[in-house]
């Protein structure tokens, strides 16, 4: 238990962008040829494989916006979702799946994961979540830390989950970039990211960040100290910014000149390339979202203030142990909040964690309650997550029916990660991330049956295990 | 005014003594984890702090307190698996956590303190108890907890109701970490455990034969020696090769051998059976965590009950030891038979703990720990509906509960104001 959070308090990731233009991918790039030129680097190589169109019969399902259809079924053809609703037809050449009694909700989704770059097994060798050596390491990215053998991705999928986000750990004020991975089987990162998904920027608020430099006596060593570190940085990167501009100002200046046959026109010197400030600029232009793990309430008023001051949203509060303190601020301001069902107490910012959290936070017109994991154990079963999530709320008077609850792993998660247009809900036009499950899932004893993942079976439990998707496990 | 100050002394001191009050359950499906099985429409009569009746229509007492169950399930409270619940308030706050003991002896030197034991540290009224006990966890086998050591320490298994002398009498175990978990301090090799065990053995057998080199100090070699005749001995280990070797050499020498963690503990089921060791397990760890877990699989609680083997839950997450019914759950959903999935989180640690003539199970005569769930026990969606101990009335409250009741009742008067 120690040694698990010892780890956990060192989990960083450091990231920080440069080359891709965010949003970088569009989704279309998925169906681009194979020998398609000029890729640009790190950019995703995931192709669905074909499938054949599938129906889904006479499942209860839960779409993920809210409704639940008893005796539905789901349609899926070339991978996408077709059509969602009662006595649909057979397409020709359709295998039909029997889901009678059964469930069936879209595929879940983990926003806080660190699979890959706290792999398994947890050897020192394979510790590449935390670049503690300084405190804002905008710079790095969390993909190039990303070990694609990690067993924990197939162990993932048996608990329905069809995307995740992985993240730096929470070592640093700002720990780098994140990436949103779909969850299939790989040789690199590249064939596993999310086609168009834009990538995160990990910040961490309080305990980690102070005590990994405070206990050496380095910045930052306070809250305090935190706030100006984060403050420092954006303040940096609008300079940043602001040169560029100059920059592009000179240029534009310079190529009217010799167009003008100018003789004597010089041109600019671009400013040095900042790996870290670029990141940070692409975060207050919106193309990458802030994933700010914060336990207390007061430190999330403050990091809204500071998203205030530079002209940044956040995306996400991960870890908000407090965030049922302040639910309506965060709904108004339109911020998820991504919780567990019932840790805490394993250090003085998660003293005040209660399992009614996810419920309250979910309450409030526009309130965004996500479950995430944070955990290879947790990862595999959120649903159980959200069941007791759903009935402490349920308990405390709220009313939240499976339909409402599932939200908190589907469709809310898909929100703060900026993927909710291509899936997280069954809808037509979607990706055909879907889950069908031997019962409720919102029960200990409920089992994942089959896994879609852009219509590809990517598990069945009713067929013999075969090889592990990892080379580790063979 | 005199006389209501006596009364209101009384009052508070009903609780303490214990079990006062006759409590009839009424109408529950009792699962007695126990030959008795699961019994439908069951009375439960508690005198005493103890269970004096089980059965059908049973007649009230005068002046008892009725409980109608309506069918809902009664249980044996829970045990939270091995824990280091009330010797931590918050983990990561050095000066609220007393499971280790840090040396600063030289390496080698007096390393070895088995005399350490974290039980007088047990805080009965730390704020972390009440969360746990609410919610159906009565017990929990209280161990000392430190990586990178072989010898841990003694522990006890514990009542949570609050009382200062918590501790269960002939619960008392040492406990050692094995395998990879002790790797440095054991010079670096798994091999050299066997060797140091036995040169502990030789110093309590003939005390001062290694001199300044000694692993113990007197107050060490009488601990130690205490657990060479029989005593309960829990090895943290998880590589099935390791945990084999320890059987043969812990029963060899007069220990009796426990399994903590055993990932790997279904790949060596028989041996396991016919030593009669029983095995304390993560039924959630199914990943190869390290080198010594590259065989843990959901199905290690069925496939080692299968075999016969006696099987209890940790999950040694003092905040949340509520969970431990989540793991008894996922065993159940993954092959375990429901009423051994009880079993484990119920009678079979009482029986590991040697309480068993007093816990772990609902028959007539022992102590009336007791649980009314909303459903099924082992089931996510279900909550303690009431829970007692030693026949009293847990009060069912904890300061998760005050502060979730302060925010809901803020946000309905800020609602009500807008």
């Amino acid at each position: 238990m120690r040694s698990f959070l010892a780890a956990l308090g060192t989990v960083v990731f450091t990231a920080c962008a440069a080359q891709t233009q965010l949003p970088a991918e569009p989704a279309a790039e998925a169906k681009a040829p194979a020998a398609a030129p000029a890729r640009a680097p790190f950019s995703s190589t995931y192709r669905a494989d074909a499938s054949p169109p599938t129906l889904i019969r006479n499942a209860t399902i839960l779409t993920g916006t809210g409704t639940r259809i008893d005796g539905g079924d789901v349609l899926i053809e070339n991978g996408r979702i077709t059509a969602v609703g009662q006595s649909l037809s057979v397409p020709a050449g359709a295998q039909v799946i029997d889901a009678s009694g059964r469930w069936v909700t879209p595929g879940l989704i983990d926003v806080h994961s660190h699979m890959g770059a706290y792999a398994s097994p947890g050897v020192d060798a394979q510790s590449d979540g935390n670049e503690s050596t300084e405190p804002v390491t905008a710079n790095v990215w969390v993909e190039h830390s990303v070990w694609p053998q990690d067993p924990g991705f197939e162990s993932a999928i048996h608990g329905g989950v069809t995307s995740l986000q992985i993240l730096p750990g929470s070592a640093n004020l700002i720990g780098g970039r994140g990436v949103t991975l779909k969850n299939v089987p790989a040789t690199t990162y590249q064939a596993m990211k999310f086609p168009g998904a834009p990538q995160g920027l990990k910040m961490a608020c309080g305990e980690n960040p102070k005590r990994v430099y405070g206990d050496d006596d380095q910045f930052p060593k306070t809250r305090m100290g935190n706030v100006a570190g984060y403050r420092q940085a954006f303040a940096d990167a609008k300079d940043y910014m602001e040169d560029w501009k100059e920059y592009d100002a000179k240029l534009a200046q310079y190529e009217k000149k010799k167009a003008a046959k100018d003789e004597d026109a010089l041109p600019p010197q671009p400013p040095k390339r900042d790996l870290e400030l670029e990141t940070l600029a692409e975060v207050m232009r919106g193309n990458i979202l802030v994933h700010n793990h914060c336990y207390r309430a007061d430190e999330m008023a403050t990091m809204l203030d500071i998203a205030q001051e530079f002209g940044y949203r956040i995306s996400t509060f991960h870890h908000g142990a407090e965030a049922y303190k302040l639910a309506d601020r965060l709904a108004d301001e339109g911020v998820c909040g991504g919780l567990w069902a019932d840790w805490w107490g394993f250090k003085m910012e998660a003293y005040d964690g209660i399992q009614e959290n996810l419920a309250i936070v979910d309450h409030p017109e526009g309130g965004c309650a996500i479950v995430h994991s944070d955990s290879e154990e947790g990862i595999q079963r959120l649903n159980q997550e959200a069941a007791k999530a759903m009935t402490r709320g349920m308990r405390a008077g709220f009313d939240i029916p499976p339909e409402r609850a599932i939200r908190w792993v589907t469709s809310n998660a898909a929100k703060a990660l900026g993927i909710l247009e291509q899936t997280g809900t069954l809808e037509p036009g979607k990706m055909a991330d879907v889950v069908v499950w031997n019962g409720t899932p919102f029960s200990v004893y409920a089992l994942a049956d089959q896994v879609f993942v852009d219509g590809v079976l990517r598990f069945d439990r009713a067929k013999p295990a075969g090889k592990p998707w990892s080379d580790f496990s063979l | 005014m005199k006389r209501l100050c006596v009364i209101a002394a009384l009052l508070v001191l009903v609780p303490a003594v214990g079990g006062a009050q006759d409590i009839l359950i009424k109408g529950a499906r009792v699962h007695t984890a126990s030959a008795a099985g699961t019994l439908e429409n069951t009375d439960i009569l508690v005198q005493d702090g103890r269970i004096a009746a089980v059965g059908g229509n049973l007649s009230t007492p005068a002046g008892a307190t009725v409980i109608e169950a309506r069918g809902r399930p009664v249980t044996p409270g829970l045990f939270g698996g091995i824990s280091q619940i009330g010797l931590e308030e918050v983990s990561q706050e050095e000066d609220t956590y007393d499971a280790e003991l840090k040396l600063t002896a030289p390496a080698w030197q007096h390393m070895w303190r088995p005399e350490f034991d974290v039980t007088p540290a047990f805080n009965s009224r730390s704020a972390v108890l009440p969360v746990a006990r609410i919610e159906g966890i009565t017990w929990t086998a209280l161990a000392p907890l430190a990586a990178d050591s072989l010898i841990v320490g003694q522990g006890s298994a514990v009542t949570l109701d609050g009382r200062f002398d918590a501790a269960f009498d002939g619960s008392r175990s040492l406990f050692v970490n094995w395998g990879s978990a002790a790797h440095s301090a054991s010079g670096g090799s798994r091999a050299a455990q066997y060797m140091l065990f036995d040169q502990a053995m030789s110093e309590v057998k003939h005390p001062g034969s290694a001199g300044a080199a000694a692993l113990l100090l007197p107050e060490g070699r009488a601990a130690f020696a205490s657990y060479l005749d029989g005593g309960r001995v829990v090895f943290f280990v998880e590589r099935a090769s390791d945990i084999r070797e320890v059987i043969r050499f812990a029963t060899a020498r007069g220990m009796k051998p426990v399994i903590a963690g055993g990932d790997e503990a279904w790949i060596v089921a028989k041996e396991l059976a016919v030593a009669n060791v029983p095995v304390i397990l993560n039924a959630l760890n199914n990943l190869p965590n390290d080198f010594d877990r590259l065989g843990a699989r959901l199905d290690n609680a069925k496939l080692l009950n299968e075999a016969g083997v006696r099987i209890s839950f940790t999950w040694n997450e003092s905040h949340n030891l509520r969970k431990n019914r989540q793991l008894a759950g996922n065993a159940v959903a993954h092959g375990l038979p429901w009423e051994a999935g009880l079993a484990a989180i119920t009678a079979s640690p009482a029986d590991i703990f040697g309480i068993a003539a007093d816990r772990g199970r609902i028959e007539k005569g022992k102590v009336a720990d007791l649980v009314l769930w909303s459903g099924d026990p082992l089931e996510v969606t279900t909550v303690a509906e009431q829970v007692w101990i030693a026949g009293n009335p847990v009060a069912m409250r904890s300061r998760q509960t005050e502060l979730r009741d302060r925010y809901l009742e803020r946000l309905r008067s800020e609602r009500g104001t807008r």
